[in-house]
């Protein structure tokens, strides 16, 4: 009886089947909405329910066995170089396979109400559709080639998605920012995997992480370049700095796309590659703090910046960047687990929190639409007030709200805390863990301010979207706000996944996810703390949520802001958080207009008008031309000279054979 | 059997076929120059056919045939020329002057 493991090519291949339904239906029959509902919304569940039986099946069938491998054909077979393309299901996949299923159909369904009204349904179901496909791609990819497919395959449906609406330059521009800044990290990725060749002579995740202790030296340059190298790939497709700019922008896409590829499970995947190949980082000592110092920076630097944006999905955004930075800090301190924790609960509260935001954009957006309006339905300034007509999303949002600034009871709360506390103790082994400790802890403070400021200023206070369209405002639809609360009782019920040590019942997902860890662990010094520490540790995380959402509470005056077409521009501070520390502006001067200059000036006027067409194309028409007259010169129409270069010629053929 | 006197003599007579399609002007000229070179091609046939068989003067029937055919023709042609150009000084005939 074949195991029903074997039936996750069917998880992978439903979504893969939706995208193919559902692209024949954008060309033929485009009107057609209720089928692309059925069917996109269908492989997604359905892919979910085949993902749950097959996890649990693992669980049952391989305890304690290696992780099981299903190799269906081979890919690449060049010399010693052997990739086949085959799956793997054990213990990390499974808990990515379960949140990118499970989240990703519920921001199916509510995409369903989310773009009913928008000519490009089908079109945009069947990229949907494609991405899952590809996400899973990655995530069960057996060898860092398969994996690789799966990584370009969902950025190049994340830069679809981001230009969905096309006809705007300034979405194209921002499908086109994401997609080039990935492929910096993308660069990383393939160098890393030449590197890992060279070095092991397989891609396999199974051979890398056996031979990888006897192939490296713990600590050497070789290690420590292949996981940089990995590691510029994360912080491209994590938006990691330098990287991050282009995931703010990432907004330009439909407010679902944002929920599902730049919150919950792509910008994940760095993440996930880091904890994926935890052997290789935690040999590496240096690239681990390398990791750790870049993930809290981007914490605190994307922290500070949301404090000041007023688009709604920008603060929401920017705050996906900073809680990546938390999970790269957990990864990147050994706490490999704890980094994945954080990855779950953060799909399931900040997947809330777009989805909330867009149904409030939707909202509005309808608002505007029925009394002639063109003012920005995303500006927060433009709100104010909404609880009174969205109570069902109010109350979600404010559910993830005291998720993400930590709680206590709710999931944000734990897994934010376990990176924090991992750091903390091991802070016994150099001051540099207290320092990023004390970042995380602040960048934590400003969480709590940030996404507090975010909930005043659009639920609460005064109403500022205008007299006539406070007709128009209503709860969303039940297709919008039904998944907002299944994604609330995750919110709430993920943190039980993985309590901390004090308390009863912990650590089941450190159980859960310790064949895979433990590969890693052994190399990392072992860190603990004392359970009054750790209580220590908890209340003060609690009193600076709690200082973080009063303190938004007690200094931001909602009464006091007018809407965004009557305010004034920002100065001092504000202004340079505002404009993000002009970031944009100097990648933009030191490194988009040096290129452009160089393109332009150089690579076109000299080298390719210059030189290529030059002395390549036009060149040759030169030289023929010139052979051409040199023929003219034999062909003068008079015949007798034609003759005497015949016999010249014959004479000369004669003399040869003679010769 | 005086093959060298035979062969000197068709050699001179070829010669002066090619020396007068180089140098005349005249088309009937050029015409009875070309006529002069096969028949020094005949002569050599048949000077060495005596020691080689009967092939070579067999060849030479064929010549024949191939120049009475070419004299039809190329006749046919000059004076078709002539009519259309009243010359057939060839320095005015370069048609395919490329």
């Amino acid at each position: 009886m074949p195991a029903i493991v074997e039936w996750v090519w069917l998880v992978v291949m439903l979504p893969f089947g939706g995208f193919l339904a559902n692209g024949w239906i954008s060309f033929f029959r485009p009107n057609d909405k209720r089928a692309v509902s059925i069917i996109g919304v269908g492989v997604l569940a359905g892919a979910f329910l085949v993902a749950v039986a097959v996890v649990l099946g693992a669980a049952r069938e391989t305890v304690e066995a290696a992780p099981a491998v299903f190799t269906y054909w081979s890919w690449m077979p060049v010399g010693t170089l052997q990739v086949d393309v085959a799956f793997q299901v054990d213990h990390l996949s499974s808990v990515m396979l379960l949140v990118v299923t499970g989240v990703g159909a519920l921001i199916h369904v509510f995409s369903v109400g989310y773009m009913r009204a928008d000519p490009g349904y089908a079109r945009y179901f069947a990229y949907l559709n494609l991405f899952v496909f590809f996400m899973l791609v990655l995530v069960l990819g057996a060898s860092f080639p398969v994996m690789f497919v799966g990584w370009e395959g969902v950025g190049l449906c994340s830069y679809l998605l981001i230009g969905f609406w096309f006809s705007e330059k300034a979405n194209a521009d921002a499908g086109k920012k994401a997609f080039i800044m990935n492929r910096i990290g993308d660069f990383g990725f393939l160098v890393a995997m030449f590197m890992i060749y060279r070095s092991i002579g397989s891609l396999s995740f199974q051979n890398v992480f056996e031979q990888a202790p006897t192939a490296f030296a713990v600590g050497g340059s070789a290690i420590t370049w292949i996981t940089l190298a990995l590691f510029l790939g994360c912080a491209g497709k994590s938006a990691q700095i330098p990287l991050y700019t282009w995931l703010p922008d990432a907004m330009a896409g439909p407010t679902p796309v944002s929920a599902l590829i730049h919150a919950a499970t792509m910008v994940t995947a760095g993440v996930y590659l880091v904890a994926r190949t935890n052997v290789l980082f935690a040999m590496a000592p240096i690239s681990s703090a390398v990791v750790a110092g870049v993930g809290a920076l981007t914490a605190l630097f994307a922290a500070t910046i949301a404090v000041k944006q007023w688009d709604i999905k920008k603060v929401l955004a920017y705050s996906t960047v900073s809680q990546l930075g938390y999970m790269f800090l957990g990864v990147g301190i050994g706490a490999y687990t704890a980094g994945m924790f954080h990855l779950v609960t953060h799909a399931f509260f900040k997947a809330l929190l777009f989805l909330g935001s867009g149904s409030v954009i939707h909202v509005l957006h309808h608002a505007y639409h029925e009394t002639h309006r063109h003012d920005d339905a995303q500006d927060m300034r433009n709100m104010g007030g909404l609880v009174r007509f969205m109570p069902w999303t109010a109350g979600v949002m404010w559910i993830a709200t005291l998720a993400i600034a930590g709680i206590p009871g709710l999931s944000g709360f734990f897994s934010k805390d376990e990176i924090l506390a991992a750091t903390f103790a091991r802070g016994g082994e150099a001051p540099f863990f207290y320092l990023l400790w004390v970042i995380g802890t602040i960048a934590a403070l400003l969480t709590a301010f940030y996404m507090t400021r975010l909930m005043i200023y659009t639920f609460h206070g005064s109403n500022r979207t205008g007299e006539k369209e406070c007709d128009h405002l209503h709860e969303a639809p039940w297709i919008m706000t039904g998944p907002l609360v299944v994604l609330a009782a995750g919110t709430v019920l993920a943190g039980a996944l993985n309590l901390p040590e004090i308390l009863p019942a912990h650590g089941w997902l450190e159980h859960w996810l310790e064949p895979v860890t433990e590969l890693g662990t052994r190399y990392l010094p072992e860190a603990s703390l004392a359970p009054g520490t750790e209580w220590a540790l908890l209340g003060l995380a609690t009193a600076v949520a709690a200082v973080g959402i009063i303190g938004a509470w007690r200094l931001l005056h909602p009464e006091a802001l007018v809407p965004a077409r009557e305010a004034p521009p920002e100065t001092g501070l504000g202004k340079l958080l505002y404009r993000k520390y002009y970031v944009d502006e100097i990648y933009d001067a030191a490194v988009v207009r040096p290129l452009v200059w160089l393109s332009e000036k150089v690579l076109w006027r000299e080298i390719d008008q210059g030189v290529i067409d030059g002395a390549g194309v036009t060149g040759v028409t030169r030289l023929a031309r010139w052979l051409g007259h040199l023929g003219t010169w034999f062909q003068n129409g008079y015949v007798g000279r034609y003759v005497l270069w015949f016999v010249v010629a014959v004479i000369l053929v004669v003399w040869e054979i003679r010769r | 059997m005086l093959l060298g006197p035979a062969l000197a003599v068709s050699a001179i007579l070829f010669s002066i076929g090619v020396a007068g399609v180089l140098l005349r002007r005249n088309a009937i000229i050029i015409f009875m120059c070309v006529e002069l070179m096969l028949n020094a091609v005949n002569l050599t046939f048949i000077a060495l056919a005596q020691q080689l068989g009967p092939e070579g003067q067999v060849f030479v029937f064929f010549v024949m045939a191939v120049a009475a055919a070419e004299a039809a023709v190329g006749l046919a042609i000059i004076i078709a020329i002539y009519r259309h150009r009243q010359t057939l000084d060839l320095q005015y005939i370069n048609l395919l002057r490329g």
